[in-house]
């Protein structure tokens, strides 16, 4: 079934909602646990309530920067990055969307991504090994790839759900830490409360995996093939994308900041071999379905 | 009661008109709006060939054929007039630039030429905006004429004394892809 491109917008949308709406539940009840374990009593509830709200308004306002930040990008600048900001520019005429923030990291595997909560507040960032690598077209290719996220709504929920994912792997490590520092308290209250901090990070540690295949679930490879297709259309040539492509998957060693966070956000998986196979569909089949369009 | 019956379909009329009007305006100006980025790219272009030229000249000097055809083609470019008419002279120009870049390969000490290779970066910008803006502008041309002739709403094109606008046209090479590279 063919969608439309408002479609696809309304979907990412609404999924990016039900996410924040179920990961606040999960953020109040283990709140709850802790205002419970260290009895804070109604302030203490009132403080979660404020936080989730807090932390919801920064994951969508911030989500982008901190997925940057988190993946050392620095703004790339205009006389420095010439070819690369005049490809951007053009491509964003071609899809009709304002021209993005473009962001270069310091990593010699070459990939790309694009991140923003709309395309007025879209980035893209690539790396220095994918502008040593490619030619003009093959830039062009790999950029009408992430316009086309942009375009979509795509990157609005994979960037927050990026974020979410590394608070919880963030919070995990915390409370489980803390069960083995919590070890030489004393007193039977600080037990009590030790024994629940235990069981949120056991919790925490059970539910991230699951997290983190959902995340597999959310952005399937049918996400990245749409992708594929539509950034040769707003081109106008899969060649450049397809021969891109070839380049990044002949090269096997794996980026020096790839973390679960952010695998899903890539162009081409982050990590080398095939664990990671399921963030991404196989490229040699990518190559092989941007090659049979025509336009 | 059918004084009633004919006030109804005169304001469903006067609503339809309103509506039908409307869509046209706006149209017209989404036409207007899409020919003036392609206008600022072509001008970016003509503001560029003269230096390109320059330095070229400095390396190729036994070339002129190919210079004076640059730069005629540049003038007529520039005095023509119509999105149908500027398109061609256009596109004429693009063909004579790929010659100037081809002859431009057989000197090596041009190929290492800071300015040149600058120039060379900025034209292929511009090409490759004014193939996007053309895509871009030819499907919003097509809508606005394709408009003015469906039934009913050609009549209100009628009143309003509207013609279909001109399509940029599209190099023969080019059908299919909108690629340029020099």
């Amino acid at each position: 079934m063919k969608r439309t491109l408002y479609e696809l917008i309304g979907e990412n949308k609404r999924r990016t909602f039900l996410f924040l709406v179920i990961f606040s539940i999960l953020l109040i009840g283990i709140g709850y646990l802790f205002v419970y374990a260290l009895e804070w009593g109604t302030i203490g509830l009132i403080f979660i309530g404020l936080f989730v709200i807090l932390y919801n308004i920064i994951v969508y306002y911030n989500s982008d920067k901190i997925a940057l930040v988190s993946v050392g990008a620095i703004p790339a600048k205009e006389e420095d990055f010439k070819v690369l900001h005049n490809v951007v520019e053009e491509v964003s005429v071609a899809a009709g969307i304002p021209k993005p923030k473009v962001f270069v990291m310091n990593e010699t595997q070459p990939n790309a991504f694009a991140t923003g909560r709309n395309p007025q507040n879209a980035s893209i960032c690539v790396t220095t090994g994918l502008l040593q690598m490619m030619n003009r077209e093959e830039l062009q290719g790999v950029i009408a790839h992430e316009m086309s996220h942009i375009r979509n709504y795509d990157i609005l929920l994979m960037t927050v759900i990026g974020i979410v994912v590394g608070l919880i792997i963030l919070l995990r490590d915390i409370f489980l830490r803390s069960m083995w520092l919590g070890g030489g308290r004393r007193g039977r209250d600080r037990d009590n409360a030790n024994g629940i901090l235990m069981i949120i990070g056991l919790i925490l540690a059970i539910v991230s995996p699951i997290l983190v295949a959902l995340i597999r679930a959310a952005i399937s490879r049918q996400r990245e093939y749409l992708a594929d297709a539509d950034g040769a259309y707003i081109v106008r040539d899969p060649y450049g994308l397809a021969s891109a492509l070839e380049k990044i998957g002949s090269y096997k060693k794996p980026m020096q900041v790839a973390s679960d966070a952010t695998a899903h956000l890539f162009i081409s998986s982050p990590f080398a071999g095939e664990k990671y196979f399921a963030t991404h569909p196989p490229i040699e089949d990518r190559i092989k379905r941007l090659k049979s369009l025509t336009f | 009661m059918l004084t009633w019956i004919i006030l109804l379909i005169v304001a469903v009329i006067v609503f339809w008109f309103i509506g039908t009007y409307n869509m046209f305006i706006t149209l017209k100006n989404r036409v207007k709006n899409a020919w003036a980025q392609i206008d600022v790219q072509l001008k970016r272009r003509y503001d560029l060939i003269p230096n390109l030229v320059e330095t070229v000249k400095g390396y190729a000097k036994h070339e002129r054929e190919v210079f004076e055809n640059v730069t005629e083609l540049r003038t007529r470019a520039m005095s023509a007039s119509g999105p149908k008419e500027v398109g061609e002279a256009n596109n004429m120009l693009t063909g004579a630039l790929k010659t100037l870049f081809a002859v431009a390969e057989n000197y090596p000490e041009l190929k290492a030429n800071e300015n040149f290779l600058k120039l060379q970066e900025e034209l292929t910008n511009t090409e490759n905006k004014i193939a996007f803006s053309r895509q871009f502008y030819n499907d919003i041309v097509m809508r606005y004429n394709m408009s003015q002739e469906k039934i009913p709403a050609a009549i209100v094109a009628r009143i309003m004394g509207l013609t279909p606008s001109e399509y940029y046209p599209v190099p023969e090479e080019e059908r299919g892809t909108v690629k340029v590279s020099f």
